[in-house]
C-alpha cells in the first residue's frame, strides 16, 4: 500500500511538472508584450539589456577604479566636463568655462536647474562637496591622487566655481569628467555606495551581485529629450562563448562578440566596431638582464610578427601599433611607427649578436589566465621567438596573482597585456611608462621622455603639444620599450532595432541616445 | 539523544578544522584582495585606503581570529569584493543552488530508479545492455561541453528555456524552472549514469536471494515482489550511493552555474576564490561544510528507517 501511494508521488510530481511546462508558454505572452509598455510607441521595446564581463567594483564614483565599473556607471553620473567619441571634451554641468592666462585659474559657469535623481537641485555646496570629498578635506580620507596639484576650490557665486592649481598642467580639463570626479550630492553623504545618486540620464535602481544592475530613466534629465529608454539592465556574465548564446537566445540586446564567431552573428545582429584604444604590448623588466640592453628589446620586435598575432588571436580585427598611442587618438598619433619594426628573422639575429647573445637565451613570459587572448599570444611570441634562439617558456598565473607579482611586485621577465585605453593623450603616455609614474611597471628610464612628459603639462598651445606627444612616440619606437602590437576592436553585437550606440577612445556603455527603432 | 550530540560535536569539529584549512590555504596563496578588485588604475592613496576600511592591514591570524568571534555570535562579516554582509550575499543565492540541487535530485531519482530495475528485469537481452552501454557514455561526458550541447541544441531551439540568469520562484514557477531545468539535466545526466548502475547491480543481488524465490513461490505478483520486497531491500547500497551523489551535485553545481551564468553560490565561490574575498570564501565552504553534514546526517536516519535492525548510537 505504501509503495502504491510512492508510484503515485511520482506520478503527480511529473504531472505537475509538465503542467507548469506547458502553462509556462501561455503566460509568456502576455509578460512580453507587457514589457513594452512605452509611452511613445507602443511595438518599439523601451528597455534594453547590455552584457558586462564582470560586477562593477564599486557604485560610488569616488572610490570605483576598475574601468568595468565606469562603463556602466558613467550613466549615473556626470562631471564638470563630459567625454566626446573623438577623446576631446566638451561641457558637461559646466555650461561653459575659462582659463586665466598663467593657466593657474579654471573659472567654471554650472548649469541651472539641473537636478539629482532624488529631486533635489544641484548646488553649489554639492560640487564643492564632491571635491572635498575627492581631495579628503572632509575628514575623510584622500580618495584620488588627481586633485594634489589642487591649491583651492570654491564657489564665488551661486553658478560660479573656481578651481585654482598650484601648477599649471595642460591635461587638468580631464579629471573633471564623471570618471575621476562626478558630482554627488552633499545630502547622499554615506550612502553613495548603498543608493548611488547623480544627475545623469539614467538613475540607479537596483544592485543585485553577480547578477545585475538595474537602471531606470531619470524623468528629470537636463538634456531635453533624452534619454530615450525606459530601462537599461547590465547583466554580469563572464563567459564570452555564452554571452553570444544569450544574444542569440534574444536574452541580452548587446554584448561584445569573440573575434572568431562574428561569422555566426554577422547576418541577423548589427556589428560595430571600436578601436578599444588599448595597447596590447608584450613587454619585459627593463632592469633585468638582458632586457636592459636595447638591442636585445629590438631583436625580439624584429622577431615577433604582428601581423600573425592579430589574424589568428583577432581574427584581423585589430590595427598594428608602434607605439602605446592608438589610431583611435587622432591627430595624437605619430603615423608610420607601426612599421619601423618590420618583421626580419637575419636583422633580429644581428642584434642579438651585436649584444652578446648569438645563440639567444632562456626566458620566460608570465601570462594572466583572465582571458585567453594572453596566453594565445603568448604561443605566437614562443614560436616567433625560437626562430632567433629565443628560447621561452610560459607561465599562466591567476589575474590576482598576475597583479601581485608582475604588475604591482615587477618580478617578471617578459609578460603580455593591454594597456587601458584613456581619454587624455598625456595619460594614454605617461599612465605605465614614464618613471615619474607609479604605475610604470616594466620599469622603462628614459630622461628625454620624462622631461618631455613633464614639459607637455606646461605647454598650452595643443599644437605644439601634439609635437611633444609625437616626440615622445618616436622614443617609445626606437627604444623598443615594449613591443607594440595592437590595438584590437571591439566586436559589439545588437539587435537590429538597436540604434545611438557610441563608441567612445575609453569603455562606456553610453545608454542616454540608444534606442530601438523600426 | 547521545546520536544527536555526538552530530553536533563533529559538526562543530569539522567546522572548525575546515575553517582552519580554508585559513591556512589564504595565507599561502599569493595575491591581494584590494588589489583584484580595484585593478591596474587604482592609486595607492585608493589602494591604502580601501585596505585599511577593510582591516586588511592587520595580520591575517587577526583577521582570523575575528572572523571566528564573529562565528560565535552568528556574524559572518563582510564580503570584501562587494562590500556587503557575507549572510546576504549567501541568502541571495542560496535559493538558487537549493533549487537546483533539488530539481537535479529528483531527476536523477525518477529516472535512474525505473530505468535501473527495468534493466535488471531483463538482464543481458539487448535492452540492457544498450542501456550499459549508453549510460557509460554518460558517465564519460564531462558537465561543462554537456551543457553548452543543451544551450545549442535544447535551450536555443525552444523559447521556453532560458538559457542565462534565474528568475525566483516566487515570481513564477514556470520562469524559475525554465531557468533551472537545463543546468540540473546538466548535472543529472552523469549521475543518473552512475546511479542507474548501482540500482541495477542491487536488485540482480537481491533477486537471486531466497526469500525472492519463497515469495514468488506463494504466488505474490511479479510487480508486489518487485517493489515490496525487492526495491525496498535493495534500498540500503542505493541509499549509500545517494549520499555521494549529493555532495558531486553540490560540487557539480559550481561549474553549471558558471555555464549557464546562474546567480548561485557556486558562482559566488568562483568569484570570491579569484578575489581572494576571505571573509566570503570561508562564508561558502561553511554553508558547503554544514550542507554536507547535514546529508549524511539524513542519510544515516534513512538507514534506520529502511532497516530498523540498524540503531543509531
Amino acid at each position: 500500500m505504501k509503495l502504491r501511494n510512492g508510484g503515485l508521488m511520482l506520478l503527480t510530481f511529473m504531472m505537475a511538472f509538465i503542467i507548469s511546462a506547458c502553462s509556462s508558454n501561455g503566460e509568456k505572452v502576455p509578460t512580453s508584450s507587457n514589457s513594452s509598455n512605452g509611452q511613445t510607441t507602443a511595438d518599439v521595446p523601451q528597455e534594453i539589456v547590455v552584457r558586462v564581463n564582470d560586477d562593477p567594483d564599486f557604485l560610488d564614483p569616488h572610490k570605483a577604479t576598475a574601468s568595468i565599473s565606469y562603463q556602466m556607471i558613467m550613466n549615473l553620473f556626470e562631471g564638470l566636463m563630459a567625454p566626446e567619441t573623438d577623446g576631446s571634451l566638451k561641457e558637461g554641468l559646466a555650461e561653459s568655462y575659462e582659463i586665466s592666462e598663467d593657466g593657474l585659474t579654471y573659472t567654471f559657469k554650472i548649469r541651472q536647474g539641473v537636478k539629482f535623481h532624488n529631486g533635489d537641485d544641484l548646488t553649489m555646496d554639492d560640487i564643492q562637496y564632491s571635491f572635498d570629498r575627492l581631495m579628503g578635506k572632509n575628514g575623510g580620507e584622500k580618495m584620488s591622487n588627481n586633485f594634489d596639484n589642487v591649491a583651492s576650490t570654491e564657489a564665488s557665486d551661486a553658478s560660479t566655481f573656481v578651481i585654482q592649481l598650484k601648477e599649471p598642467n595642460s591635461n587638468f580639463l580631464y579629471s573633471l569628467t564623471a570618471r575621476q570626479s562626478a558630482i554627488i550630492p552633499k545630502s547622499n553623504d554615506g550612502k553613495h555606495n548603498e543608493n548611488p545618486i547623480g544627475t545623469g540620464p539614467f538613475a540607479f535602481v537596483k544592485y543585485a551581485p553577480g547578477t545585475n544592475l538595474e537602471l531606470k530613466k531619470n524623468e528629470q534629465y537636463w538634456q531635453e529629450g533624452l534619454p530615450y529608454l525606459n530601462k537599461v539592465t547590465f547583466n554580469f556574465q563572464s563567459d564570452d562563448q555564452a554571452a553570444i548564446m544569450s544574444l542569440m537566445a534574444n536574452e541580452v540586446d548587446l554584448t561584445s562578440v569573440p573575434w572568431h564567431r562574428v561569422g555566426e552573428v554577422e547576418s541577423s545582429y548589427n556589428l560595430s566596431h571600436q578601436n578599444n584604444n588599448s595597447s596590447l604590448i608584450i613587454t619585459f623588466n627593463e632592469t633585468k638582464a638582458p632586457f636592459d640592453n636595447v638591442k636585445v628589446r629590438q631583436a625580439i620586435n624584429y622577431a615577433i610578427s604582428k601581423s600573425d598575432i592579430i589574424d589568428s588571436v583577432f581574427a584581423g580585427y585589430a590595427v598594428p601599433l608602434g607605439s602605446n598611442m592608438s589610431p583611435a587618438m587622432g591627430d595624437f598619433q605619430k603615423k608610420g611607427l607601426e612599421s619601423m619594426y618590420e618583421r626580419d628573422v637575419e636583422k633580429a639575429k644581428a642584434l642579438l649578436a651585436e649584444a652578446g647573445y648569438p645563440d639567444g637565451f632562456k626566458t620566460k613570459i608570465t601570462v594572466s589566465s583572465h582571458n585567453d587572448i594572453y596566453s594565445n599570444i603568448a604561443q605566437i611570441a614562443v614560436a616567433n621567438l625560437q626562430e632567433i634562439g629565443i628560447d621561452v617558456e610560459i607561465e599562466v598565473v591567476e589575474w590576482g596573482i598576475w597583479l601581485d607579482r608582475v604588475y604591482f611586485g615587477r618580478d617578471y621577465e617578459m609578460t603580455t597585456i593591454d594597456l587601458t585605453g584613456r581619454a587624455s593623450a598625456y595619460e594614454v603616455l605617461n599612465d605605465y611608462i614614464s618613471t615619474n609614474d607609479g604605475e610604470n611597471f616594466f620599469l622603462f628610464k628614459n630622461e628625454e621622455y620624462d622631461k618631455i612628459m613633464a614639459d607637455v603639462l606646461k605647454e598650452t598651445d595643443q599644437a605644439k603639444q601634439i609635437d611633444y606627444y609625437h616626440r615622445a612616440q618616436e622614443i617609445l619606437a626606437e627604444q623598443a620599450t615594449a613591443v607594440y602590437i595592437a590595438d584590437y576592436q571591439i566586436v559589439w553585437g545588437s539587435d537590429k532595432q538597436v540604434t545611438g550606440l557610441k563608441s567612445y577612445p575609453f569603455w562606456f556603455h553610453d545608454m542616454s541616445e540608444v534606442k530601438f527603432s523600426n | 539523544m547521545m546520536y544527536i550530540l555526538r552530530r553536533i560535536i563533529l559538526l562543530i569539529t569539522t567546522i572548525l578544522l575546515v575553517s582552519m584549512i580554508t585559513f591556512g590555504v589564504f595565507q599561502i596563496l599569493p595575491g591581494d584582495p584590494v588589489r583584484t578588485m580595484l585593478g591596474t588604475e587604482a592609486d595607492p592613496t585608493q589602494i591604502e585606503n580601501l585596505r585599511s576600511e577593510l582591516g586588511l592591514d592587520r595580520p591575517l591570524y587577526a583577521q582570523y581570529v575575528d572572523w571566528m568571534k564573529g562565528l560565535l555570535t552568528g556574524q559572518l562579516g563582510d564580503s570584501i569584493r562587494f562590500s556587503m554582509p557575507v549572510k546576504d550575499l549567501l541568502f541571495d543565492r542560496l535559493p538558487v543552488t537549493m533549487s537546483l540541487a533539488g530539481i537535479t535530485l529528483l531527476i536523477v531519482l525518477l529516472i535512474s530508479l525505473p530505468l535501473g530495475m527495468f534493466a535488471a528485469r531483463r538482464q543481458n537481452k539487448i535492452s540492457d545492455v544498450s542501456l550499459s552501454t549508453v549510460t557509460q557514455i554518460g558517465m564519460a561526458v564531462p558537465s561543462f561541453w554537456l551543457g553548452m550541447m543543451l544551450i545549442l541544441y535544447v535551450g536555443l531551439q525552444f523559447s521556453f528555456f532560458k538559457i542565462s540568469g534565474y528568475i525566483p520562484w516566487t515570481q513564477s514557477v514556470a520562469g524559475a524552472l525554465s531557468t533551472l531545468l537545463l543546468p540540473a539535466l546538466t548535472i543529472a545526466i552523469p549521475q543518473i549514469a552512475i546511479n542507474f548502475r548501482y540500482v541495477r547491480t542491487a536488485i540482480l543481488e537481491q533477486v537471486q536471494l531466497d526469500y525472492v524465490r519463497t515469495i514468488r513461490s506463494k504466488g505474490m505478483s511479479e510487480q508486489n515482489v518487485m517493489y515490496k520486497h525487492v526495491l525496498k531491500n535493495s534500498m540500503i547500497p542505493i541509499l549509500t550511493v545517494f549520499g555521494l551523489i549529493m555532495a558531486e551535485v553540490v560540487a557539480g553545481t559550481i561549474i553549471v552555474e558558471q555555464v549557464f551564468s546562474l546567480p548561485g553560490v557556486g558562482q559566488l565561490l568562483i568569484t570570491a576564490i579569484s578575489n581572494r574575498d576571505f571573509p566570503l570564501v570561508q562564508g561558502i565552504v561553511m554553508y558547503i561544510t554544514v550542507a554536507v553534514v547535514m546529508i549524511n546526517f539524513i542519510v544515516d536516519i534513512l538507514y534506520s528507517v529502511l532497516d530498523p535492525r540498524i540503531r543509531l548510537r
